[in-house]
Order: C-alpha cells, then sequence, then structure tokens
C-alpha cells in the first residue's frame, strides 16, 4: 500500500510516500515514509538525482558520501555546484544503505536453466540470464561458452553483441570463451571430443571461431604448441586472454602472461596444484617475472563449495589486488531445490550444490555472485571494500573498461547497487534507472 | 571592539557558530532579503563549519536565503585543485548544507581578466547590499585574508603577491614542495572588509598569540593588517586561552569580565524559541 501527499514549500515540491507493510490477518503497519523534494533546477537537460544518507565505495575506500546522477552517468557535484550553478532535481533517501559499483560477473556459463553453450535460441537465452541476474546485483556479465563443436562458436559468436544493461537485464561486455583449445588432461566438465589445438598458431583460432567481434576475453592452455602466437595476436585484437584448464608449469605460465595473457581461470581448478617445489600455475601469483606495472588478475570461485575456504583466504592474502570473483555458474544456477532436466542430464538441487542426480557428483556451481562476496568477506575477513572490489572494479580492470564500468568515478556508466550493511542487495540500477528493487528500502 | 575570550578552540567554534545562526535569524531573510556572510578559509574556521552543518542538519538553520562572499583564491591552480578555496569550501561546507549555487560567490583565479574579476567582485557584494557579517581567521604576521604586511588599509579586491613567510607556510599543502606553491592570489581588500556591517576575526592557539596582541593591543599599521580592525565601529575578535598568552593581564580581565554579556550575545532570539 502506497499514500502519497504533496507539499509546496517555496519553490520546492515535497513528495510523501507512505509505505504500509501488510501484516497477520489484514493489519497494516505503517512502515516508513520517503520523501523526495523536487527543485527547479537551472539546467534543462537531463534530471539530476542525489543519492543521500549513504556510503559509496570511493577510491578504495566507504566514505559517507551523497551519489549525483544525471543522463545515465556519475556526476561530479562539485563541477555542477560551481560551474553549472545547478542542483538535485529529486533527492533520494538510501537510509544509510552502501552504494558499489554493479558487479561485473566475466565467467557465467548460463543460469535459470539456461546453457549458453546447449541453447538453440542464445539471445533469448542470454536476455533471460541477462534479465534473472539483476537482483543478484550483477549489470555486465560475459556470457560464457565452453569448449564446442565449431558450428556452435560459428552460429553464436556473430549473433551475440556487446550491449549495456537496461530494464530488460544486465549488459554483455562481450563473450568468454573457454576453450576449446585446452588440455585434454585437465579437461574438467568440457567434451573431450571437441578440444582442439592450434598446429597453425592464430590461423586455427580465427578459423575455429570465425567472426570475434563480440568476443571479451578466451580461456586457453598456456602449454599447447603456438601459444605464444596465439597470445600475441589474441592482445593485438584487444581480446583479454585467461589461463586455465592446464598442466602448464609455471615457467610456461609466466612466459605466457608476458606475452599478454592477464588472468587465471578460476584458480585452483582445472589446473595441477600447488606443490612447493613446483607450483605450477598457481605460483605465478607470487611471480618475479612479471613486470610490477602489470597486475595478474585470477578468477576465484568462492561459492563455498568448489573452492576450500582456506585456499580463498590463501589467494587472497598472497594477492587481493588480482582478485576476481566469478561464478562460473551452470544452468542450474537459479533454479528451485530439486531434481531438474538440463539437456541431457538430470540434475538435483539441494541447497548450495548441485550434483548429478542419484549421485554425489558436483555438476557445477550455482552460486549467485551477491552470495560470493559475501561468502569470500566472511571465509577470508577481506573487509567490505575488496569484497565489494573484486565482484566490480576487478573484472572492470581486467577487460579494460574502468572508464565506463566497475567505479563511481565522475563520467562513469551509473550502474550501481544498493546493499546493507551484511552486502545484500538492496537494489540495482543500469545507467541511473532503478532495474530491479529488493522492496526493502522504501522509496527508492 | 568586542573581545571575546572563551577556554578551548572548540567553544571558539560554538560561540562563533551560534552568533552567526543568531544574526541570521535576526535578519529574518527571505526570497526579497538575502544575509550576506563574508567567509574565510583555512584551519582556523574549520570547526565553525562544522558547528553550521550541524545546525542544518538538526533544522535549526537553513542557508536557503544566505549569499556568501569568500575572501580570497589563488592564482594559477585548476578550480578543482585539492588545495584551491573552491575544493575547500565545497567539502567544508557548501555540499553539507541547502546553499542555493548562484548564491555563492569566490573570486576566479584563473579568470582571463584577473582586475576585471576583481572589479566585478565589488560590484556584486554591492549589489547584495554589502556584506552583513564577516568572518575571518589571520596569520601569525597579521594578515587578514591575502593582505599581506604592506598593504593598503584601504585597498580593494586585487590581485596580490604573496609574501614569502606565506609561501613557506603553504607549502604544507603542496606535498612540502615550494615550487608548488601558487605565488599569486585574489583577495578582497583591507577596505572590502571593512565596509562590512560587522566583522568577527577568530584567534586560536598559542601560535597566534602574538598576532591577537599586535592586533588589539598595538596601533593600527598597514605592516599588521589586521590592526586596521581598531577603526571599524562593529568588531568582534574572538579567541581561546591560548592565543592570550601575549596579552596584558589588564586587557584579557577586562573582557573576561563581560563574558556573561557575552553569553547572551549567542542567545537564539525569542522568535526562534
Amino acid at each position: 500500500m502506497l499514500e502519497k501527499t504533496v507539499s509546496q514549500v517555496g519553490t520546492v515540491t515535497q513528495y510523501n510516500y507512505k509505505t504500509y507493510v501488510r501484516l497477520e490477518k489484514g493489519f497494516y503497519q505503517e512502515n516508513y515514509i520517503i520523501s523526495c523534494s523536487i527543485m527547479p533546477s537551472k539546467v534543462k537537460d537531463g534530471c539530476i538525482y542525489q543519492y543521500k544518507n549513504c556510503t559509496i565505495l570511493w577510491n578504495h575506500e566507504l566514505i559517507l558520501e551523497d551519489l549525483w546522477v544525471r543522463d545515465g552517468k556519475i556526476l561530479n557535484p562539485e563541477k555542477l555546484f560551481f560551474e553549472e550553478q545547478a542542483y538535485a532535481d529529486v533527492q533520494i533517501d538510501c537510509k544509510g544503505c552502501i552504494i558499489a559499483p554493479g558487479y561485473i560477473d566475466v565467467q557465467i556459463n548460463g543460469a535459470f536453466g539456461v546453457d549458453f553453450s546447449e541453447t538453440d535460441d542464445v539471445i533469448s537465452g542470454i536476455q533471460k540470464v541477462a534479465k534473472g541476474l539483476l537482483e543478484h546485483g550483477v549489470t555486465s556479465f560475459c556470457p560464457t561458452i565452453i569448449t564446442s563443436p565449431a558450428e556452435v562458436y560459428q552460429r553464436v559468436l556473430p549473433q551475440v553483441k556487446k550491449c549495456n544493461g537496461s530494464k530488460d537485464g544486465a549488459g554483455v561486455l562481450g563473450l568468454h570463451l573457454e576453450g576449446p583449445f585446452i588440455n585434454t588432461s585437465k579437461k574438467g566438465a568440457h567434451n573431450p571430443d571437441n578440444i582442439q589445438s592450434f598446429p597453425n598458431g592464430y590461423k586455427d583460432v580465427i578459423g575455429f571461431y570465425g567472426n570475434m567481434d563480440n568476443v571479451a576475453m578466451v580461456t586457453l592452455a598456456p602449454e599447447l604448441d603456438n601459444s605464444e602466437d596465439v597470445i600475441t595476436e589474441l592482445c593485438k585484437r584487444g581480446i583479454k586472454v585467461s589461463l586455465g584448464h592446464t598442466t602448464a608449469d609455471l615457467i610456461t605460465g609466466e612466459k605466457a602472461i608476458n606475452q599478454g595473457a592477464c588472468m587465471i581461470t578460476h584458480l585452483f581448478n582445472a589446473m595441477m596444484s600447488f606443490h612447493h617445489r613446483d607450483p605450477h600455475l598457481i605460483g605465478a601469483l607470487t611471480s618475479n617475472q612479471i613486470s610490477p606495472d602489470r597486475t595478474l588478475y585470477y578468477g576465484l570461485i568462492a561459492d563455498g563449495i568448489h573452492t576450500h575456504p582456506s585456499a580463498l583466504r590463501i589467494a587472497q592474502r598472497v594477492h587481493p589486488k588480482g582478485l576476481v570473483l566469478i561464478t562460473d555458474a551452470i544452468s542450474a544456477m537459479g533454479l528451485p531445490t530439486g531434481e531438474h532436466h538440463l539437456g541431457n542430464q538430470r540434475i538435483e538441487i539441494k541447497g548450495k550444490r548441485a550434483t548429478i542426480a542419484g549421485t554425489e557428483t558436483l555438476c557445477g556451481s550455482i552460486a549467485k555472485l551477491d552470495y560470493c562476496v559475501r561468502n569470500l568477506l566472511k571465509n577470508t575477513g577481506c573487509g567490505e571494500v575488496l569484497a565489494l572490489e573484486t565482484a566490480s572494479l576487478h573484472p572492470a580492470e581486467v577487460l579494460g573498461v574502468t572508464d565506463k564500468k566497475g567505479t563511481l568515478s565522475y563520467g562513469s556508466d551509473a550502474d550501481f547497487i544498493l546493499l546493507d550493511k551484511s552486502l545484500n542487495v538492496m537494489a540495482t540500477y543500469i545507467a541511473g534507472e532503478k532495474v530491479w528493487d529488493s522492496g526493502l528500502i522504501s522509496g527508492l | 571592539m568586542r573581545l571575546v575570550i572563551l577556554d578551548t578552540t572548540n567553544d571558539v567554534s560554538d560561540w562563533t557558530a551560534k552568533y552567526v545562526r543568531r544574526k541570521i535569524h535576526e535578519f529574518n531573510p527571505g526570497p526579497d532579503k538575502y544575509f550576506t556572510l563574508g567567509l574565510p578559509t583555512g584551519s582556523t574556521p574549520l570547526g565553525t563549519y562544522k558547528k553550521l552543518i550541524e545546525f542544518y542538519k538538526e533544522g535549526s538553520l537553513s542557508f536557503k536565503y544566505v549569499k556568501t562572499f569568500n575572501m580570497d583564491e589563488y592564482c594559477d591552480i585548476p578550480r578543482d585543485h585539492p588545495e584551491s578555496y573552491h575544493s575547500f569550501m565545497w567539502n567544508n561546507l557548501f555540499k553539507h548544507i541547502d546553499i542555493v549555487p548562484e548564491n555563492v560567490h569566490l573570486l576566479d583565479g584563473n579568470a582571463p581578466d584577473l582586475e576585471k574579476e576583481c572589479e566585478e567582485y565589488e560590484r556584486k557584494i554591492k549589489e547584495a547590499g554589502g556584506i552583513e557579517l564577516f568572518l575571518g581567521g589571520i596569520g601569525p604576521d597579521g594578515h587578514i585574508a591575502f593582505n599581506e604586511p604592506g598593504s593598503s588599509l584601504v585597498s580593494r579586491t586585487r590581485v596580490k603577491t604573496l609574501a614569502q613567510e606565506t609561501i613557506i607556510a603553504n607549502a604544507r599543502f603542496f606535498d612540502g614542495d615550494i615550487s608548488q606553491v601558487p605565488t599569486r592570489a585574489l583577495t578582497v581588500g583591507v577596505g572590502t572588509v571593512m565596509d562590512a556591517k560587522e566583522v568577527m576575526i577568530l584567534i586560536t592557539g598559542a601560535h597566534k598569540a602574538y598576532a591577537l596582541h599586535k592586533a588589539i593591543e598595538s596601533g593600527v599599521s598597514h605592516m599588521f593588517t589586521v590592526s586596521a580592525f581598531q577603526m571599524h565601529k562593529s568588531t568582534i575578535f574572538v579567541c581561546d586561552e591560548d592565543a592570550t598568552m601575549e596579552l596584558k593581564v589588564k586587557t584579557v580581565k577586562y573582557f573576561k569580565g563581560l563574558n556573561s554579556i557575552h553569553m547572551k550575545l549567542v542567545e537564539e532570539p525569542e522568535s526562534q524559541k
């Protein structure tokens, strides 16, 4: 129930909304009031929004500060004040919420029953997932295609365009192609029949994938012959290279990183274990062979199942700046508890686990990114700032899009989320527009 | 002249902010009648600004019908430089209160024609009906705004070259690098401040004790520009105990004896109770 009253104080119009929470037996409790003041701004173009009474993630700190938005971008209020002599048209009381940049998931294979690699209608599938991710605070993502036959790439790649998010769903920052150029002995859930090598280097890659305009990221195994050529050529085209599904030793990993690879795919999973005399790829986290002005990023599945809390702590403590939370979620994410038919598999969801029905075999992650952020915080004690940055700033850095995404800096896209003190998502905004609302904070 | 002696710096901030609040309320500003306030920057007024923000937040003070004029601004650093007085005022006062941007006035140290900028500023002050209350602090060498020793006591708003002492003192705000400190500033003149109906000078800390002595117990001199306010018909010096160290016992005793009157000055007018 919503009751609206309007009052006029001088030139300021005050709107008061009273909301009621329904109690048992038809009784309502007055919940509380939100007010927004509409002042006539001097500036005609674009309504100016001021989010007040909030703590914002700004320059690696949570600070008590207002967030200003106009035309879908974060606005510099000081410039507005002195240069345009303008002020807010609408003030929104955030009731002490935290405001952080919208989350970015650079590795997600599907959700809500959709598998991006299997579906016939990838566009509708992506739209469905994009919409469902909003309530988890995700404002952009990289739909991920796992090792597939060539025809899948050639059908899917030209269709999936990079786009900004909207009320209809999170934005697409480009595809993440996880395979098929990986090591069969670390195939994980990938179908070994489709795994490829590139005897002719980049020529084979382009021949296999076809048009790569919409590709943001490729996961490959650096120990494959000709990987130097492939990594160099991909990087030249602005496609980010992540190392994964690999048996690479440390030296091979470092070489690939120095050739341009910038990330490790789901650290600890589908790679050689760390050994103190032969650390393999995991050792790259503390490498002294990587130029100090470069950051090596690594994806981490902090679902509490695929990476042990102790492993989360080790990674976070040795290399916090490189930590990128990913869900690596499969189509079962977002489906209710019980048995589901997905593709040609029967999957059972019990709590936070998805298993092949009737067995205890894990069939992939079903964690949501907002849960992973809270879980990382809880298990590592890394602090809210880092926890939030691992799902916003860091993935934006990996993709080289920090001018628009992943921060609340002036001029950035106004993709942001409101969170309570425990980092539960209260509302999601894309380009300044509210695209999802928990209903728990009245007046947003 | 009044000299208000309070125990601590915090008391000075509290008293000053209450005085400003009372003045605004007595004036009873409205859409056709703005209260005009002159403002300084620097560490001395910070506490007062904090209190004024508190008053706004608790609802006991509005700046809706207040116009402000700042004393000075550096030349040759960008407006949004963290050490610019624009940034200072934004971060320490304006962004926290309900002041309307078009009622805020600061000198533009990057104006293409600095002389014209200064003339315009004087004109705008006149247009606003003059300044009702000018707040100020002082430097250890007695400068008010950037009116360095030797400034004419009838000076108006103009470009001023900073004294070496000021440049050295300000280096701490520019990574200790003296070459980064601006060497010129635009500043209101001593005469500009003298034209205000009322002037209030805040002086706190032992390091300003000699300056307070020179300001009120020595003669009027252009080598100590704040002393000019001995000639102003309504000036209040507000200081803490530490700043009285160089004063005569007689002076301190006399003004402390007036404390009960001073406390009455900050009571809210009947209409606001």
